[in-house]
């Protein structure tokens, strides 16, 4: 299997794994679903954007600022393209979180037949990672609108038997997750946007888990929004995106207002500028943007089909072994079907804290606790979960770290 | 190995058999939450003659949180407010401490086990959250801490 990735050659572009952690132990990094280590491709793209590009963009009518422009626009048609967008369709914000907002305020102050009202319906999941909860809880509040779900099943999948009774006609927008970032399941999307676009629905994608890992393409997906961020796909802090469908971009309102976003201004009203630009005000986070665009090219080069076998031929691995663990316990999906790269699991008796405490001392870095999906949490009736996210540049030697850490956990605690 | 000096005898020990953990009967109870990690702790106590009385606290949390609660409502019942304040800001001290005191075991008794804390800054707050639902409580009790 070594054949689908050369992650001793991926590993030397990323310098973090060059260094030793606690007890002199090398990184065993699991814990990308929260973001991702960076190679130097990246980091060289914003320095270099700061050592010879830096300036304003769509400003100033000198060399330095035509070259920002540029290089922030071709960031702009490279996100585009990875995605199989459109460029104008793609608007730059400093996070997932951000694009998700933006969304739940933009559908709030949209006039027509958009906007988000009393009496109408907004549906989640009890999967959703708490940026694509909260931003549609509070509109559900402020606007009066009603806010359903689709509940969980014990698999991480979606009950989707009461689908009917959760998209009505008085439905607005759906929002659901690619892939659960607790689980690493998958969720049956096709019958639910679908449903949506049937009631004139919009459907809001969160792909934070499954654009950086796997090939996704908007027109495919027939998904009306897509949001993910920059740092969890190799890229920079500070950079996600919103893609929308330009028909309904042209038609939004905007989020932030302020410079760069506007067509005219007196000093009693304004008109908006045309969709990207309406939604990024301010200078926008431009070195980020060119350093994502090499997070992009550094993903298609290695090529996103065969980063999404390798990390399934990981987890794999992962799962096998911790089967044979006494105590420990897989959550969420049991097998390959339907996930990605990302296991949850509990130790018997075991507080998730303390596990990763002890992983830690083999190098293993892993993420505890409730995820940032605390609904889901409660739901499985538990108070937290240990988690394994696997990437390009991880490979079966970390799984076997993985395992032996796991092992040490339970019976560091099990023998005192 | 550097963990045992954050998970010493002691500490396991509190944590397998918590003392004082049961559900709060006063009529003022506080709740606390850690956020991060999802560990909650809920608290009650009375104050009669100037000392902590029936401190009984219920929660869910990892082990330091656990041990870290178990040994406060140790080191703090049936003492008066004074030395519980004591108690309270040289235990707040240990744990902002990095690593670099070891604490006053006179004042602190089995807490002085929680130093090794304050070399893990992501678990500082799992062993103040008890502390800090015990100050709560207390000056929503009238004390003065």
């Amino acid at each position: 299997m070594n054949s689908i990735l050369d992650v001793a050659a991926i590993k030397r572009d990323f310098p973090i794994f060059s260094q030793e952690m606690r007890g002199g132990k090398r990184l065993v990094f699991l814990d990308s679903g929260a973001t991702s280590q960076k190679p130097i491709q990246v980091m060289d793209a914003e320095r270099n954007f700061y050592s010879t590009n830096n300036a304003a963009v769509h400003r100033g009518s000198y060399l330095l600022a035509e070259r920002a422009s540029e290089a922030f626009e071709g960031a702009r048609d490279r996100v585009a393209q990875f995605i199989g967008a459109q460029s104008h369709e793609i608007v730059f914000t400093k996070s997932a979180t951000e694009s998700l907002n933006l969304l739940a305020v933009s559908l709030e102050r949209t006039t027509g037949s958009l906007q988000v009202s009393e009496g109408d319906e907004i549906v989640v999941s009890e999967l959703e990672h708490h940026a694509n909860l909260i931003p549609w809880q509070e509109l559900a509040k402020r606007t009066g609108a009603v806010l359903k779900w689709f509940e969980m099943n014990e698999d991480g999948s979606l009950n989707l038997s009461k689908i009917d009774q959760i998209i009505t006609s008085k439905c607005k927008v759906v929002a659901i997750t690619h892939q659960s970032n607790v689980l690493g399941s998958v969720p049956d999307i096709a019958p639910i946007i679908a449903a949506a676009h049937a009631v004139g629905a919009l459907f809001v994608l969160d792909g934070c888990q499954s654009v950086p890992h796997q090939p996704v393409n908007v027109q495919a997906l027939d998904v009306d929004f897509l949001v993910f961020s920059g740092h969890k796909a190799l890229g920079p802090t500070g950079i996600g995106v919103l893609w929308g469908r330009q028909e309904l971009l042209s038609q939004m309102e905007p989020f932030l207002y302020g410079g760069s976003m506007i067509e005219t201004v007196t000093m009693t009203d304004s008109t908006w500028a045309e969709a990207p630009k309406r939604f990024e005000a301010g200078v926008p986070n431009m070195a980020q943007a060119v350093g994502l665009a090499a997070a992009l090219d550094y993903l298609d080069v290695v090529g996103l089909s065969k980063i999404h076998q390798w990390e399934l031929h990981l987890t794999n691995l992962a799962l096998k072994g911790l089967k044979e663990i006494d105590g420990v316990k897989v959550i969420g999906p049991q097998g390959l079907e339907n996930r990605g790269g990302v296991i949850s699991f509990t130790i018997a008796g075991l507080h998730p804290h303390d596990i990763g405490q002890v992983m830690d001392q083999y190098g293993v870095a892993v993420r505890t606790g409730h995820h940032c999906a605390w609904p889901l949490i409660r739901k499985l009736g538990l108070t937290g979960t240990t988690r394994a996210s696997f990437y390009l540049y991880n490979d079966e030697s970390d799984v076997e770290v993985f395992l032996e850490s796991v092992a040490g956990a339970r019976d560091y605690f099990g023998n005192r | 190995m550097e963990l045992d000096s954050l998970y010493q005898e002691v500490i396991l020990d509190h944590y397998k058999k918590p003392h004082h953990k049961g559900l709060p009967v006063g009529e003022l109870q506080v709740h606390h939450v850690n956020p991060n990690c999802g560990d909650e702790i809920t608290l009650s106590l009375a104050i009669k003659d100037g000392k902590v009385e029936d401190l009984i606290w219920d929660g869910v949390g990892c082990s330091i949180s656990q041990a870290s609660a178990s040994i406060m409502s140790d080191l703090v019942s049936g003492k008066s407010v004074e030395s519980a304040r004591v108690a309270l800001q040289e235990f707040t001290e240990l744990m902002q401490s990095k690593g670099t005191i070891s604490g006053d075991e006179e004042i602190l008794e089995d807490a002085i086990a929680l130093a090794g804390v304050s070399k893990f800054p992501a678990r500082v707050k799992c062993a103040l959250l008890s502390w800090m639902a015990f100050k709560d409580a207390a000056i929503q009790n009238g004390a003065e801490l």
